[in-house]
């Protein structure tokens, strides 16, 4: 059953048999907590009195704002450009007047303040002079159609926000075999997308069907975890109506994080995407249920991304459920809108208990990406406690889903081995916390992880630095010696105008032998710049030794200056 | 209202290192109580003063290295320890025996080393081994099963050395029958005439089957419970039958049985209970099958041809040396790698 993810040819037929699914090692098997959460049906949220937009809420470069304070603006209007290729559009998810620009707290790991335009909304919710809806995409080209979804601001809804049309441009060299709808939703508590997919299964698939003309994949999956029974049997009914063969829904065994790309991809073709690679690579492409809706909205009604549902849970929420809120909307007028806080919460999150993280402050808006308001009791998930040694039980390498050895990682990554830690391949885990989740010593193994790799990208982006002084110090060095000669030329040819044809003579042999010193002078500087003892050095030592040159090079700058 | 900020997944199995300990702990139950009920008092007394010195000297080198007492004594670790090495020793074993195996284990083989979590070798394997190399005589203080004595002869031996009147030490006690068998074997004796001789059962040595039965029970019920994992057992007592079982092929008498072997001596406890102690065994799932074959087959040579009737307690700790070494070359082919 398990191919242990042998690399086949791209261009052999990636679907082998038509019901065959595969298992990724690990995972865990977790407590649903949505399943009354589930049964409740959509809800609009009320427009919020204000709108904060951040200019940055996707992977990539942060949005060029086009407006300023005073400046009133419709539904849909376009405030923020992208920057860059890898970059989004931001709209004004409703009308009214802008009255600031400036930072706010947006929901990220580190309670971070970022450049948000703040919209005091009219309530008259007027939408701007509509573009051209395109419902006849299939006459247009794929640039065209590429264009409005980057237009529109769409992004990977399904938690990394990646800028959908880079996604959807990113094309496989021979083609895309396969293109998978996720509709897994493997998190606790998160039951946005099984709602979209129960209410508003024709949009999500027109949504599919347009991605497929983009991407004219030889096979599409609609893959559905099997703790929504509803959900697949609306996108079955939905998929039925269109009879398309290379179409089909597949349900997926209830295993935490089936619905990473990676592990999802692994389930439906046994195929695992290179360390480091994008699934493009393997010919596959990934596209969230809710950005697949999206993309309908955006192609067939020209609306760009300026709202999303969102499931608003946890004991600290008074009437759980499901709401479609404008992006922008603060956390706190969702909350209010399901019937507010019931009881003293501990933590907000955004996003699943597994992977979403904790805010700080109710204050930060719904992003694009903001899946899962999660408001916690103390009770509910009591704080962390103590962590003890570690036992080396192995119970977090029977779960990791990167096959990785946790307690490995954990002892490298907390004893500073960033380069062992690296060997052990830290790089290829995908913070999923099931190792966190059994570790029976408590250790927050996850933190220890994000800690060293943030370290090692900080080391790197040192190193980086310090190269470009380095190359910056010996074209210096370079330049002095140039001037230098150029100025004895110049001292030479005086000479030489001045004096007769005998002391010429002697000028002559006096320039080869300066000329002579100077090639030596030459040797040596270079032999003093790279330093003996260099040969067979391992990895480890070369870094080290360009650290240190690198902090020496800093240091002698300013005294010779 | 002020939102805590900690790092994620914010979920938690609420396992922890004192419910895996209390499970072995419980696991261990019908295997002491079968032990008793062949051997007598004297099993649970080892037990008794083995657990006390080990949660003593545990208790003890925390405060002497200055960690929080409290916490650590909870988790049941020592308790663990002591508890198995007073499981290897024999019923008529002098107190002082187990207070020293089981000090030793924890302060020499477990705190020296720094506590939970950093020994490279299995305390009470380590304990026990000390015993066995100084104190050889005390160790050989097995009854012949089903002949228990009673409590009160039993704790006159066991703290003042007083024999019951009108007895020697040396008629109270008998070779265990792995050890008799071994003995004979050399003597050139074949396992045929040795089976008039009351030493073997049904499946292995007579008494010792059903206590190693009674251990395989608590180890399937921690397998069961995903306390233990299945690859350090499986390895263990494949690694023993295999060898067992190409050695009997060859000459049924002169080698004991491939199930004599695996219902004999410390087999279910060592497979179970002891070479699974996690901080000093393999940690890669390849490497545990590993790790337990090894102690299978060196726990089959030593008890063959070694001069200690049992050998699980060296096997352990010969593989407990090269348990680092076999994770560096099992690692598991990490998700989006090529190889193996």
């Amino acid at each position: 059953m398990n191919t242990e993810g042998e690399m086949t040819p791209v261009n052999e037929d990636i679907i082998n048999s038509r019901d065959q699914l595969y298992r990724f090692h690990g995972g865990l098997v977790l407590p649903g907590h949505r399943e009354v959460v589930a049964s409740r049906p959509l809800q609009a949220a009320v427009i919020p009195p204000q709108l904060v937009l951040p200019l940055k809420q996707h992977i990539g470069e942060a949005a060029e704002c086009l407006v300023s304070p005073g400046d009133a603006v419709f539904k849909g209007q376009m405030i923020a450009a992208p920057r860059g290729t890898i970059s989004m559009p931001v709209h004004a998810s409703s009308s009214g007047i802008v009255i600031a620009v400036e930072d706010r707290p947006v929901p990220h790991p580190s309670s971070l303040i970022a450049p948000c335009i703040i919209i005091e909304t009219d309530g008259k919710d007027e939408w701007g002079e509509a573009d051209t809806p395109l419902p006849d995409y299939r006459q247009l080209p794929v640039e065209r159609l590429l264009q409005r979804i980057r237009e529109a601001g769409i992004v990977g809804l399904g938690g990394a926000g990646f800028p959908t049309q880079a996604k959807l441009a990113h094309r496989a060299p021979k083609g895309i075999d396969l293109l998978v709808i996720n509709g897994v939703e493997c998190e606790p508590y998160i039951c946005c997308d099984n709602r979209l997919m129960q209410e508003r299964a024709d949009e999500v698939l027109e949504g599919v069907r347009i991605l497929q003309h983009i991407l004219q994949p030889r096979h599409c999956i609609i893959a559905i975890e099997d703790h929504m029974p509803e959900a697949e049997a609306a996108m079955r009914a939905a998929a039925e109506t269109v009879a398309a063969g290379n179409l089909r829904v597949v349900r997926v065994p209830e295993i935490y994080p089936t619905g990473g790309e990676r592990q999802l991809i692994k389930v439906l073709t046994g195929r695992e995407v290179p360390s480091q690679g994008f699934p493009a690579d393997i010919g596959v492409i990934c596209q969230n249920v809710g950005t697949a809706a999206a993309v309908y909205r955006a192609i067939v009604h020209d609306q760009p991304l300026i709202s999303r549902i969102i499931t608003v849970t946890g004991a600290g929420v008074r009437e759980p459920g499901n709401l479609e809120v404008l992006i922008g909307t603060p956390f706190r007028h969702a909350v209010e809108t399901c019937g507010g806080y019931s009881s003293e919460v501990d933590r907000l999150l955004m996003g699943g208990p597994m992977m979403g993280f904790a805010v700080t402050t109710d204050e930060v808006p719904v992003i694009k990406t903001t899946n899962c308001i999660l408001a916690v009791t103390r009770e509910e998930m009591p704080p962390p406690v103590h962590a003890r040694p570690c036992i080396r039980c192995g119970k977090c390498t029977a779960v990791c889903p990167a096959d990785l050895l946790p307690q490995q990682l954990y002892w490298h990554a907390r004893s500073g081995n960033l380069d062992t830690a690296q060997d052990y391949n830290l790089f290829d885990c995908i913070e999923c916390g099931c190792c966190a989740y059994v570790c029976p010593s408590h250790i927050p193994l996850v933190q220890y992880y994000r800690h060293a790799k943030a370290e090692i990208w900080t080391q790197e982006k040192q190193k980086k630095a310090s190269d470009i002084a380095r190359r910056r110090h010996e074209a210096r060095l370079a330049r002095l010696e140039r001037a230098r000669l150029e100025r004895s030329e110049r001292l030479a040819e005086r000479k030489k105008s001045l004096s007769g044809p005998a002391e010429q003579a002697i000028d002559a042999k006096q320039a080869i032998i300066e000329g002579a010193l100077e090639r030596v002078r030459k040797k040596k500087e270079a032999a003093d710049l790279a330093p003996k003892n260099m040969d067979n050095l391992t990895p480890e030592q070369e870094r080290m030794i360009r650290e240190i040159e690198a902090r020496r090079s800093h240091k002698d700058r300013p005294t010779e200056h | 209202m002020a939102f805590h900020n900690y790092s994620s997944p914010h979920l938690d199995l609420q396992d922890s290192v004192s419910l895996m300990m209390r499970h072995v702990l419980l696991a261990l139950v019908p295997g002491i109580a079968c032990a008793a009920w062949v051997f007598g008092w004297g099993i649970l007394i080892n037990c008794l003063i083995a657990a006390v010195t080990a949660v003593t000297a545990e208790a003890g080198m925390l405060v002497l290295r200055r960690r929080p007492a409290g916490e650590t004594l909870i988790d049941g670790s020592a308790l663990v320890t002591g508890v198995l090495l007073a499981l290897a020793l024999p019923p008529l074993a002098p107190w002082w025996i187990p207070v020293i195996g089981s000090g030793f284990a924890i302060v020499v083989a477990k705190q020296l080393y720094g506590g939970l979590g950093y020994n490279p070798f299995n305390p009470a394997m380590a304990g026990y081994v000390v015993l066995l190399i100084s104190f050889p005589l005390e160790l050989a203080r097995w009854t012949p099963p089903f002949e228990p004595m009673g409590l009160q002869d039993t704790l006159a031996l066991v703290f003042t050395g007083t024999l019951p009147a009108g007895l020697t030490i040396d008629g109270l006690t008998q070779a265990t029958p792995m050890d008799a068998v071994k003995t004979q074997l050399g003597l050139n004796v074949t396992i045929s005439e040795l089976s008039g001789h009351g030493l073997f059962g049904h499946l292995g040595a007579r008494g010792w089957e059903w206590i190693n039965a009674s251990y395989l029970l608590g180890g399937l019920w921690l397998l069961r419970f995903k306390v233990i994992q299945w690859q350090i057992p499986v390895g263990t007592l494949a690694g023993l039958f295999c060898m067992a079982l190409v050695f009997y092929m060859v000459n049924p008498d002169t080698f004991a049985s491939p199930t004599f072997q695996l219902f004999s001596g410390a087999s279910m406890l060592g497979a179970f209970f002891i070479a699974t102690d996690p901080v000093s065994a393999s940690t890669t799932p390849r490497g545990r099958l590993i790790f337990g074959a090894g102690i299978g087959m060196l726990t089959f040579l030593i008890r063959t041809w070694g001069g200690y009737p049992d050998g699980m307690a060296f096997a352990v700790l010969l593989m407990n040396m090269a348990a680092p070494t076999i994770d560096h070359y099992t690692q598991p082919r990490v998700f989006g790698h090529r190889g193996g």
